[in-house]
């Protein structure tokens, strides 16, 4: 039996970087909050020390401080008539755990979505008729716009110091920027940061082509910064052991560097590490949350009350939570009934791989957020009508790192061992770069999450089911950006060039991206979604759910920057609810 | 169907301050309280200030080079003359052997990794995964090794007169490789294709990795490729756009040699 703990004023279920923020909003504003967080504490002094941190083969390869799959996984299968089995092994995405959670070792690319990703269903069907809506989809409208968020953008921004030239402030196009983007009310509060030889030659060809690139938004930040919550932050030395790692140099912004500092000082604020939320506690008659109950690390078994319960578990997890605790009723592909796993999304990648003749790339003096970037074809930004698909990606040229465990390229066709091997990754090394697209995926009946039946965590509760695949859709957006990307890589002067495109079921080996999106969607319908547009559960409306879970489809950006901001946009909505504690919108 | 808004018709900015009592804003650096890193039965708790705690991070201890902890004499031999035509001793410097990645190999299979201590290795193991399901054996790396080693042996044995693998002459073996690779070979009992995949994997990791793991001896793998190792800041890169790095690498011993010196 769970021992019961005093009641707290809220429990928050994960610190990485929704968790800390709104623990830090919280109990700043006097209220009693308890974190719960699942693994170990960390923090930049004694965690990620520069004698220490450069180590690819611990951090990278050996995913150190990454989520445990021994710990929790989930099982994957491509579509419903296969049999799941567990990701033994973490490679498409890399979830994280411990204080931070994946905000810790993520890249920092950090973006806005587009005015027109907000609705883009309505936008595609007014623009083009409904024909253009892929088969089977379930495409959704946001139940916000982007000017509801920008204020939040703009918070999130001001707290992660992010480095960026704005390209649109109050609806003057700002050169240098990027002239898609939605109107901001102010520019970022970094500058970009400094871009390498590649990118020179990426932005000139681009340009040329009557393109608009511009610098990648960055978490890694250009110049020291003190941001909102007084914390500081010192320049990115372009060290290039940034994602999969913590940062040595408070230079990559993460709950560590922007938000820790802060929160732990607030004396109504408590974390628990090493305590992991077996599910939430509900009332009776199941429309109240009492509290959660939780299991620490000698294996006993604790229920912690409060009167609000924040899931901040990251995406996938905040999914396997509210199924486990019984909130919201599961989504059934056979009848498209239920809403908790519904419009499981992710993101694709393509490009082109250019080899030079000559040229010093230096691609180890990098950063996680490092490149160059376009919008010309993202979102609705050019006419689909020809092609028939939905969505678009931003196209980057970028140098991340040149870790040589995992990164030393060579040309199609190089043998993969000997001395024949060895001198093409001498010769390759420095002359190699990419422009690569990183997409939308759209939402369909097929791409769900649920509980698999026969798989179980260490706790002996069902693992969490992944079902899903890239659609034809996906497929042939991704495959004509992979062209569009190979033109820009030949303007820069490349003399050979490869495509990659997305062929093959999508398969959980090599890594991706982890931008896993949908399962605990926000909506305006509580058939079609888990959340009202503030975050807050249909069904028990003193559980708010932050994280990417709540996009109903992927846009073709990294996720953070709108995970940011929408959790300073529930912030409010959660103040309000305090005050008079009920649902914020009646359905 | 939009449903009612109830934050919606007179939309205010929401009040987050008035209404809790007597708490402000603090500077960051007032005296808080005491460290607090208590222990609620398994729990840690943090509360008040930032708990920390040196060598926290549990460094990494180096390899010291010398014997094998895993592997036997025999299997070692086998080990080495494998990765030696993986990776080749010629004009572009010292190949696997020379680098010492038969100790960085033996070393990583003594660790968690060498267990699969972090993966999911509960069953029940599928014998018809989908490529796309990703690693789905039960052996662990060590098994792996053991007895993947074990059934090249015999193969070779078997199949070449008597003569064991390091007996091959340079052109057998690599045909040999290139079949394993290929999955083109059987042996009896254990999949050629995934020992050649353990070693492949594993032969790359130990030539590139920090030599603190006992491989990539003198940063020869770095060195092949141009990599300056842990340095921690490139802002002058930066500010060279293609120009050659020329400064030599630096590895997490803060020195270029390997070993002790
Ligand atoms: C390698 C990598 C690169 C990335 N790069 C980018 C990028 O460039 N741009 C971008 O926008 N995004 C990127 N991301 C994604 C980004 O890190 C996440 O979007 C972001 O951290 C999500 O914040 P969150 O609060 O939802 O979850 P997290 O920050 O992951 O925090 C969730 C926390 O909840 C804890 N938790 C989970 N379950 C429980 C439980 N049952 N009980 C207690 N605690 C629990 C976890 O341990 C974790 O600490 C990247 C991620 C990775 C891994
Ligand atoms: S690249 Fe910059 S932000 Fe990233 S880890 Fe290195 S110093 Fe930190």
């Amino acid at each position: 039996m769970a021992r019961r703990l005093p009641r707290k004023d809220v429990v928050i279920v994960g610190l990485g970087w929704t968790g800390s923020i709104l623990a830090y909003e919280l109990s700043r504003s006097g209220l009693e909050v308890v974190a719960l967080e699942r693994g170990p504490w960390r923090d930049t002094a004694s965690d990620f020390n520069i004698g220490t941190a450069a180590d690819e083969l611990r951090y990278a390869v050996r995913h150190d401080i990454f989520l445990r799959p021994k710990q929790e996984t989930l099982t994957m299968r491509n579509n419903p008539s296969q049999t799941a089995l567990p990701i033994r092994k973490w490679g498409s995405f890399l979830p994280g755990n411990g204080v931070g959670g994946a905000g810790v070792h993520w890249n920092g690319q950090t973006w806005r979505f587009l005015p027109d990703d907000f609705r883009i269903r309505s936008h595609m069907i007014e623009r083009y008729g409904e024909a253009i809506l892929p088969e089977g989809n379930q495409i959704q409208d946001w139940p916000v716009s982007y000017e509801d968020l920008e204020p939040h953008y703009d918070k999130f921004e001001r707290v992660a110091g992010i480095s960026g030239k704005a390209g649109n402030i109050k609806g003057e196009v700002q050169p240098g920027g990027n002239p898609f983007e939605g109107a901001r009310e102010r520019d970022y509060p970094t500058p970009p940061m400094r871009q390498g030889y590649a990118q020179e030659l990426f932005t000139k060809a681009a340009s040329g082509m009557g393109l608009h690139p511009f610098p990648r938004p960055s978490a890694n930040i250009s110049i020291a910064y003190t941001n909102p919550y007084g914390c500081s932050m010192a320049p990115c030395t372009y060290c290039g052991f940034c994602e999969r790692f913590g940062c040595a140099n408070y230079s990559k912004a993460s709950p560590q560097t922007c938000v820790l500092p802060a929160l732990v000082r607030e004396p109504t604020f408590e974390a628990r590490t090493e305590c992991e939320v077996m599910h939430v506690n509900l009332s009776g008659d199941g429309k109240m949350a009492t509290g959660v109950t939780y299991v620490d690390a000698s294996g006993e078994e604790w229920e912690q009350p409060g009167d609000l319960v924040l899931i901040c578990a990251y995406s996938l997890f905040n999914v396997r939570l509210l199924l486990l605790s019984g909130i919201g009723r599961p989504f059934d592909p056979a009848t498209g009934e239920g809403v908790v796993g519904r419009n499981y999304a992710y993101q694709t990648g393509s490009g082109s791989t250019a080899f030079f003749e000559d040229a010093k790339f230096n691609p180890f003096a990098a950063a996680g957020s490092l490149g160059a970037a376009l919008d010309d074809y993202n979102s609705d930004n050019f006419d689909h009508g020809p092609h028939g698909f939905v969505g678009g990606a931003n196209i980057t040229c970028a140098y991340t790192n040149g870790r040589p465990i995992l990164y030393h390229p060579t040309p199609r066709g190089t043998p993969t061992w000997g001395s024949a091997w060895k001198k093409a990754v001498h010769d390759t090394y420095q002359r190699v770069t990419t422009v690569g697209a990183q997409g939308s995926v759209m939402s369909y009946r097929n791409n769900y999450l649920d509980l698999d039946p026969t798989y179980k965590d260490p706790l002996g509760r069902p693992l969490m089911r992944m079902t899903f695949d890239y659609q034809d859709n996906e497929r042939k957006m991704a495959n004509w950006m992979a062209d569009r990307c190979d033109e820009i890589a030949k303007a820069m002067g490349a003399k050979t060039t490869q495509i990659g495109r997305l062929v093959g079921p999508w398969s959980v080996v090599p890594y991706q991206t982890t931008h896993n999106t949908g399962g605990t969607i926000m909506g305006s319908d509580p058939r079609t979604s888990v959340l009202n547009r503030y975050l807050q559960s249909w069904d028990v409306p003193n559980v708010f759910v932050t994280g990417a879970s709540a996009f109903p489809q992927n846009a073709g950006y990294n996720p953070t920057g709108t995970v940011g901001a929408l959790t300073y946009w529930a912030l409010d909505a959660i103040f309000d609810y305090l005050k008079s504690p009920a649902p914020l919108v009646q359905p | 169907m939009p449903g009612i808004d109830a934050r919606q018709p007179n939309r205010k900015p929401p009040q987050r301050h008035a209404s809790h009592s007597g708490v402000t804003r603090r500077s960051l650096l007032a005296s808080a309280a005491l460290l607090m890193t208590t222990s609620i039965a398994g729990a840690r708790v943090v509360t008040k200030v930032l708990p920390w705690k040196p060598n926290e991070a549990y460094p990494v201890t180096p390899v010291v080079p010398g014997g094998y902890l895993f592997f036997t004499p025999a299997e070692a031999t086998i080990v080495d003359a494998f990765v030696d035509r993986l990776i080749p001793t010629d004009e572009l410097g010292a190949g696997a052997k020379d680098a010492g990645v038969t100790t960085f190999i033996d070393r990583q299979l003594t660790g968690p990794y060498g267990g699969h201590d972090w993966l999911y290795m509960q069953g029940p193991f599928s014998a018809t995964p989908l490529p796309s399901q990703g690693l789905q054996s039960p052996l662990t790396p060590r098994q792996q090794y053991r007895l993947g080693l074990a059934a090249l042996e015999a193969y070779c044995k078997e199949s070449y007169g008597g003569r064991g693998f390091t007996e091959l002459n340079s052109d057998e073996k690599d045909k040999l490789i290139a079949a394993m690779e290929k999955s083109e070979v059987q042996f009896k009992g254990f999949s050629s294709r995934m020992l050649f995949s353990a070693l492949y994997t594993n032969t790359i990791e130990g030539y590139f990795a920090d030599p603190i793991y006992g491989g990539n001896r003198d940063m020869v793998g770095w060195k092949l490729v141009g990599f300056p190792g842990v340095r921690y800041d490139f802002r002058d890169v930066m500010e060279k756009p293609n120009q050659a790095y020329t400064l030599p690498p630096v590895s997490m011993q803060g020195r270029a040699a390997w070993g002790e010196r």
